[in-house]
């Protein structure tokens, strides 16, 4: 994994090598407006200042999941059935967040 | 150069499916997504196991470019439309060898994967068979490929872009977010570098932004010296030739690089010097 810049299969359960006492994971689902689970969405972080910091793109289950740092972090959602926007407040561990784009 | 001799538009693409001499390659280190629907027409080159050499620490050579061209069915006259997913990195990194190894007609497709399927554009599982050809690949052109030595030679001689995120630039994270952070390499960047994200140089759609707005990024924001040559680096060399493309093919300077050995080398090299935190540091 670490030899490359991609991003892992988001569908994954959270490796077991991963320290959540150290680590800060953001995670969560993307929604539509159905409520139904958005599968091929492109969901960036962003940090504290808006700047761009990474991009995963859902799987089946309409997951994403990152590993940042504790602090304020914005999520942002973009997909075939619109866009979507999250501001979260992240502390070590798991962070769960919804995102639920729509037109 | 102009914009649409590098770049080509969705449009354009989908107008373009079955032109003859228009080969659609879709490049990715994550093969499933190929597999999964793809551009018609388009073959798949995979990062790793087509692109890298299988044991040494470096790319495929000039005769196993060859080979692989040949095998993909892609032709010397070919014009050669590469696309893919995370934004175009791979594509990008793809297009750089095709220059590299000096193939004619290459270009990118504006937004790669990402503003295909934000499109919803039509995409499909079957995989073309292409008849194979004896496709033959120029000696690698070093004038587009930066090494080590040189790398710490242009410390404060050379403009040394460094396309990671702020915080992998600062040595707060080793990798981007996406990635658990357990690496041993140090962290920081090399003294001089100006740090300019890669992703400043894309729209939210993973379309290339303007000249205008690209030049306003790297010279009047940044302070990129245009009468210097200039060298970019990212973590392994692919975000960093999304850079060199905007660079060199979209902004036309002529002297510019792709340190691929980025920061997985150069943060483990023992001896050289490191700037940590948010200034570029001194030489």
């Amino acid at each position: 994994m670490s030899d490359s810049c991609a991003a892992p299969d988001q569908d994954l359960a959270l490796p077991a090598s991963v320290d959540l006492e150290k680590e800060t994971v953001l995670s969560g689902t993307v929604v539509n407006d159905e409520g139904d689970l958005v599968q091929g969405a492109y969901v960036r972080l962003l940090d504290g200042t808006g700047e761009f910091t990474a991009e995963v793109v859902t799987g089946e289950g309409g997951q994403f999941r990152f590993f940042a740092a504790p602090g304020k972090w914005t999520l942002r959602a973009l997909s075939r059935y619109g866009d979507a926007t999250g501001e979260i407040e992240a502390a070590r561990g798991v962070n769960e967040t919804r995102l639920a784009v729509s037109r | 150069m102009a914009r649409e001799d590098v770049l080509v538009t969705a449009d354009w693409a989908e107008e373009n499916l079955d032109t003859p001499g228009v080969v659609f390659v879709e490049v990715d280190e994550d093969t499933s997504a190929y597999d999964s629907g793809h551009i018609k027409g388009a073959v798949k080159i995979d990062w790793k196991d087509d692109l890298q050499d299988p044991v040494r620490r470096d790319f495929v050579n000039q005769e196993q470019f060859s080979q692989l061209l040949s095998e993909r069915g892609i032709a010397n006259d070919d014009t050669v439309v590469l696309y893919g997913g995370n934004n175009n990195w791979f594509a990008a990194y793809a297009y750089w060898y095709f220059k590299l190894y000096g193939h004619e007609s290459v270009k990118l497709l504006d937004g790669g994967r990402k503003k295909w399927e934000l499109d919803a554009r039509d995409v499909v599982t079957e995989v073309p068979d292409r008849k194979a050809t004896e496709y033959v690949a120029q000696p690698l052109n070093w004038d587009l490929r930066a090494k080590r030595d040189e790398v710490e030679a242009a410390i404060g001689v050379k403009n040394l872009i460094d396309v990671r995120s702020p915080d992998e630039y600062a040595g707060r994270l080793l990798a981007p977010a996406h990635l658990p952070q357990e690496q041993s390499q140090r962290a920081g960047h090399i003294p001089t570098a100006l740090s300019v994200p890669w992703s400043k140089a894309a729209n939210e759609d993973g379309t290339f932004k303007s000249e205008a707005e690209l030049r306003e990024l790297y010279v009047d924001e940044a302070g990129l010296d245009e009468g210097k040559s200039t060298i970019a680096y990212c973590r392994i060399g692919e975000r960093s030739s999304h850079t060199w493309f905007a660079l060199r093919e979209l902004l036309g300077y002529e002297d510019v690089k792709n340190y691929d050995g980025s920061w997985t080398e150069y943060g483990s090299l023992v001896g050289v010097p490191i700037a940590l935190g948010d200034e570029p540091g001194t030489k």
